[in-house]
């Protein structure tokens, strides 16, 4: 039953998405003008690390992509339940774990749709990296949206108006995007910012990707990055779960 | 045995400025086949009441069965004997008349080849046929109304509940959707719980008239026997008794536009 209504609403939002082709593809339009006009700043810079800056920069892209993509993805759930939709579907009997996991899967589905075209804009850029860790990257991007994903749906059942979803959800992504180290390692911080973004759990997720972009895989970071990913999904889902089992207010 | 049967059933709300006890304690009767009114003015408790009895809120007191069914105990058969209509419907406007209806079968876990058959049967049976292509948000008022019943009766409900079916529908789209209620009821036997806010409506529909006001229900009885009992003699408007009894205007005279 949880796959049979989980496959009904994925394929229903699936389609939705598909409808919109221009916002399909407008989620790659920040990531690739990071790519296109801050990448080529790093080419020569000593940033330290193994492999060329665009394998330190593009998997920090990859990780940026998912965390603003997905952390909004809760907007569509605002208009849905001003529109009456979630209700009607909670007064079915359909599972309620179904009705946060097909939205989150589709979102994971055009997220990593988008890893891959900006990956693919990366090689032209000069990018060159093994098939097996841009693979792994593309793993990290789906934990990370479905994660994000069913966190940020879990908000918007609560706030329920835009005005007050959009900036929680901006004043939690900035911080999170910036101590992660994102954009540049945070080896390059000085001692006290170091320590900080290691509170941030998608530092270690973008660590184990940049591993995986050099081609070394057993590492610790990569030890880390799975487990941190692993826990931080396995509690968002149920976090977004009491959420959509519960919200009445 | 009553379909539904409600006693002291309650919800408070806590919000930033404290507790707000939007149902005070609700008792009330439902037999099947009938068609029963719930009355009451703006902020009374009727919404709140009508998702308590639909699995979409949980009570914070009291208790209900529904077709036998227990609230708190057997939330998934409530599920599958009720149909509920939210005021403002529950369709996506992007999507067609067709898909919504296909989905919501399968949502009720019809085989894909049962909810496309049931979908044309409901799409007949409520005179949708010819719009089964089009978007949801192309429809008219009264259409969009009888697909939101349509998407509702998709597991043939034992009792279907309406929240407010004909706010902002044009005097034609009323009088089709009354009619509709009427012919559910004698084809089915589906009982039907409405809430409405207009007084004709509730006295032209329903069997009885279940009267709430700030959350506890202050009046119940036929239309008739309500205006013998509040409103001084069987032929008193609907109108006086509700003001009567509530000492309030069902509807607030302040949302006409003086001026347009």
């Amino acid at each position: 039953m949880l796959l049979h209504d989980t496959a009904l609403i994925y394929g229903r939002y699936l389609r939705q998405s598909l409808r919109s082709r221009f916002a399909l593809l407008f989620g790659v339009l920040m990531p690739l003008l990071y790519l296109l006009f801050f990448g080529p700043l790093l080419t020569d810079l000593p940033l330290g690390g193994q492999g060329s800056s665009w394998q330190l920069l593009v998997p920090g892209l990859l990780l940026q992509l998912g965390l603003f993509g997905a952390s909004f993805a809760g907007f569509s759930i605002i208009i849905e339940n001003g529109q009456g939709v979630v209700e009607r579907m909670r007064v079915t009997p359909v599972s309620r774990l179904a009705l946060l996991l097909g939205r989150v899967l589709r979102d994971a589905t055009v997220f990593v749709f988008q890893a891959v075209l900006l990956v693919l804009a990366a090689v032209l850029m000069g990018l060159r990296a093994p098939l097996a860790g841009v693979l792994i990257g593309f793993a990290f991007v789906a934990l990370l949206t479905v994660s994000l994903g069913s966190l940020s749906y879990a908000l918007a059942m609560r706030v329920r108006t835009p005005a007050e979803f959009g900036p929680t959800v901006n004043a939690l992504s900035m911080p999170s995007m910036l101590l992660s180290g994102l954009m540049l390692p945070m080896t390059l911080a000085p001692g006290w910012l170091d320590v900080l973004s290691h509170f941030m759990p998608f530092r270690y997720l973008v660590d184990a990707v940049r591993d995986a972009y050099v081609g070394s895989y057993a590492t610790a970071h990569m030890l880390y990055g799975v487990l941190v990913a692993v826990a931080l999904t396995a509690l968002a889902v149920t976090v977004g779960t009491r959420v959509f089992r519960t919200s009445g207010a | 045995m009553p379909l539904i049967s409600a006693a002291g059933l309650a919800r408070t709300f806590q919000t930033k400025l404290g507790p707000v006890q939007a149902v005070r304690g609700i008792d009330l009767t439902v037999r099947e086949g009938e068609i029963l009114g719930f009355l009451g003015p703006n902020g009374a408790g009727k919404t709140t009441t009508l998702r308590m009895l639909t699995t979409l809120l949980a009570p914070t007191g009291g208790a209900a069965t529904v077709a036998g069914h227990d609230l708190a105990t057997d939330p998934a058969g409530v599920r599958r004997a009720c149909g509920y209509v939210a005021q403002s419907g529950g369709v996506d406007p992007q999507i067609s008349v067709r898909e919504e209806l296909v989905t919501q079968g399968r949502l009720y876990r019809l085989t894909k080849a049962q909810a496309i058959g049931r979908a044309a049967e409901l799409a007949r049976d409520l005179d949708l046929t010819d719009l089964l292509d089009r978007r949801c948000g192309a429809l008219s008022g009264g259409q969009r109304r009888r697909l939101d019943i349509a998407m509702a009766l998709t597991h043939r409900p034992k009792v279907l509940f309406l929240d407010e079916p004909t706010t902002g529908l044009d005097p034609g789209a009323r009088a089709d959707l009354w009619d509709l209620v009427r012919r559910l009821r004698e084809t089915h036997g589906t009982t039907v719980f409405l809430t409405t806010h207009y007084l004709d409506e509730a006295d032209a529909l329903s069997d009885r008239l279940v009267i709430v006001d700030r959350g506890v229900v202050v009046a119940e009885g036929t239309p008739s026997a309500l205006k013998q009992k509040h409103g001084g003699s069987a032929d008193a408007s609907l109108q006086d008794t509700f003001l009567a009894i509530t000492g309030r205007r069902a509807t607030p005279t302040d949302t006409t536009p003086v001026a347009v």
